[in-house]
């Protein structure tokens, strides 16, 4: 019978020649990772409980991004006990403060196509877009994994997004994720497997595909996945790691999807998620003008050095609106690098952007950058819930970094495409 | 069997409103504290030892952060019933032994009813109303591990068995 990539990579994780979804298997996990909310500070005391050390040093990694820099005693604490627990349990692979979990795991070489991994953090799924079967699990779950280098599952369906032509200026791979949490809504993923492919998906570049796996979490599903190509591998060498044999993480062309949804990428526009959720996604010209108070630029779905890039061609030679403040968080300090070398962070500062450290912080009302009652905000980040970003009655925006960007320009919500046509004459 | 009361919510009560980011540093009974008060600023307060929260759908969707399961233990809430949850939410939920029953008709139990929940079984009964519910049974590995009392137990007694991988 005909396998699906979930499928193959789950099969081969648990000892399996085949596996068929519905079936509930127990894996052997080739990597977990966890990060300083979820991490240490929870799995400690259960690993103690349990007598045991962690299975593998080798097969972890820890990053702390949820906290840092640390701000006051609590969180001090936090990063104080994850750098112990790191040292403690011989955890060679551990990135303090170098960035978001999600983005730093590809960036240091250590996902390859055909693992099975699991994060502590429900965008895990991010990982999907390197062909990886990569999905999020709560800190007791993960402590068990921790213990054991086993976690259970059960065999998804797959759903597949195939998304045809090519994105027009000023739309994004978030565009199409804020539309298709509008159309399927924020459970349509039925906690299964959502695989994206079609011209369009072969046409993005690594990190666009890494926005379209880590907003599968926004859908719901378990895990987001892209089978891996040559725009794949050529990552992957720069990063480090070996592509392996392609190949074999395919899935079989005659395996049936459970579903199938068709986008139309050549005719989307630019997307705007309202108040408080993904699924309240519409084009942006339907959101009228809603004043903006702060525009952010940042987390693991939307501050990439591709996402910074998007926002910089909005940005060029303006300035952000006297009443808006833009705050920006490159998601990792080698993003922050890279954009400060090729001349990015220099166009963002020029506009009046504020540089914030490479973390979590303000996407999940962590760190720096709260929201106080009542101001409005747009982000290019994937969650707007009531209170996630600071207080209960602020207002969240989703867009695209082009139109977050644009927004901040305008002081209230705003069209990207004017501005860049404007640029480009 | 007890009777619970019944709180009720409705769809996509995600894991930001259950356990807020804000608190998110501190012990769990600070983070409980503020459990839902985004949608229901008394529920906190108001909410006793053995009532059970019922949502729509799509219950718990959103971050991995299992303080969302744990604020609803702290306060004394004995099940959750809904019409979906989000994935990791209901691992959590089970992994905690908080008992998380599907039922596509959860539409029937409001605010203040007053029902019998057999989880084993796949049964909820609205005392109130009459009515009967037919909820999702879990399966036998889920079963196993809740008869434990939740995962860590549940890994501490196999290990105990000697059953190391």
């Amino acid at each position: 019978m005909a396998m699906s990539l979930a499928e193959k990579i789950i099969a081969r994780a648990a000892g399996r020649d085949r596996v068929t979804s519905g079936e509930v298997v127990t894996a052997r996990v080739d990597l977990a990772m966890i990060h300083d909310s979820g991490g240490p500070r929870k799995a400690k005391p259960i690993l103690e409980r349990l007598g045991v050390k962690v299975w593998d040093p080798a097969r972890i990694v820890v990053v702390t991004d949820h906290f840092v820099p640390a701000y006051d005693a609590e969180t001090a604490a936090i990063q104080k006990l994850t750098r112990d627990w790191v040292a403690e349990q011989g955890v060679a692979n551990f990135y303090d403060m170098q960035g978001i979990c999600h983005v730093v795991l590809p960036e240091r070489g250590h996902l390859r196509p055909g693992m099975f991994v699991v994060g502590g953090d429900s965008h895990s799924p991010t990982g999907g877009a390197f062909g990886v079967y990569m999905f999020g699990v709560g800190a007791t779950e993960m402590a068990g994994v921790l213990a054991t280098g086993e976690i259970w599952l059960k065999v998804p369906e797959t759903i597949l997004i195939e998304a045809t032509g090519r994105l027009g200026p000023g739309v994004a791979a978030k565009d199409i994720m804020l539309h298709l949490c509008a159309r399927l809504g924020m459970d349509g993923g039925r906690y299964q497997a959502i695989q994206y492919t079609g011209d369009t998906i072969a046409g993005l570049p690594m990190t666009e595909r890494m926005t379209l796996c880590n907003m599968a979490a926004e859908l719901g599903a378990q895990a987001g996945l892209i089978a891996p190509d040559a725009v794949t591998a050529d990552y992957l060498r720069a990063a480090g790691a070996d592509p392996g044999d392609l190949a074999a993480w395919q899935g079989d062309a005659d395996a049936r999807p459970a579903e199938t949804h068709r986008v139309d990428a050549a005719s989307l526009g630019p997307q705007v998620a309202a108040p408080h959720s993904p699924a309240n996604s519409a084009p942006v010209g339907d959101h009228g003008a809603a004043r903006i108070d702060r525009a952010y630029i940042g987390a693991c779905t939307g501050a990439k050095l591709n996402d910074l890039h998007m926002a910089a061609s909005v940005l060029k030679g303006r300035h952000v609106a006297p009443t808006t403040r833009l705050l920006v968080a490159p998601a990792s300090t080698r993003i922050a690098a890279q954009a400060a070398a090729d001349g990015t962070l220099a166009i963002l500062t020029e506009a009046g952007a504020i540089l914030l450290a490479s973390g979590c912080g303000a996407c999940a009302g962590y760190g720096a950058g709260i929201l106080a009652e009542g101001e409005v905000c747009i982000a290019s980040t994937a969650r707007n819930f009531k209170g996630r970003m600071g207080a209960g009655s602020a207002q969240i925006y989703l867009g695209s970094p082009y139109t977050v960007a644009a927004s901040a320009v305008a002081g209230h919500i705003a069209d990207p495409r004017p501005m860049l046509a404007e640029a480009a004459r | 069997m007890t009777a619970h009361k019944v709180w009720r919510f409705g769809d996509n009560i995600d894991t930001d409103v259950l356990a807020p980011g804000l608190y998110m540093k501190k012990p769990i009974a600070e983070i409980a504290a503020h459990c839902l008060e985004a949608v229901a600023p008394d529920f906190a307060r108001a909410v006793r030892p053995g009532d059970i929260v019922v949502g729509g759908r799509g219950f718990g969707m959103g971050s991995s952060r299992e303080q969302a399961v744990q604020a609803l233990i702290e306060l004394g809430v004995a099940a959750v019933v809904a019409a979906s949850f989000g994935g990791i939410f209901y691992r959590n939920a089970l992994n905690h032994g908080l008992l998380a029953v599907t039922s596509m008709h959860t539409e029937s139990l409001r605010q203040d009813d007053r029902v019998m929940i057999d989880g084993m079984a796949g049964d909820i009964v609205n005392i109130t109303t009459g009515e009967r519910l037919a909820c999702e049974k879990l399966p036998p590995h889920l079963l196993a591990m809740i008869a434990d009392g939740g995962l860590v137990p549940h890994l501490a007694k196999r290990f105990a068995q000697g059953l190391t991988p």
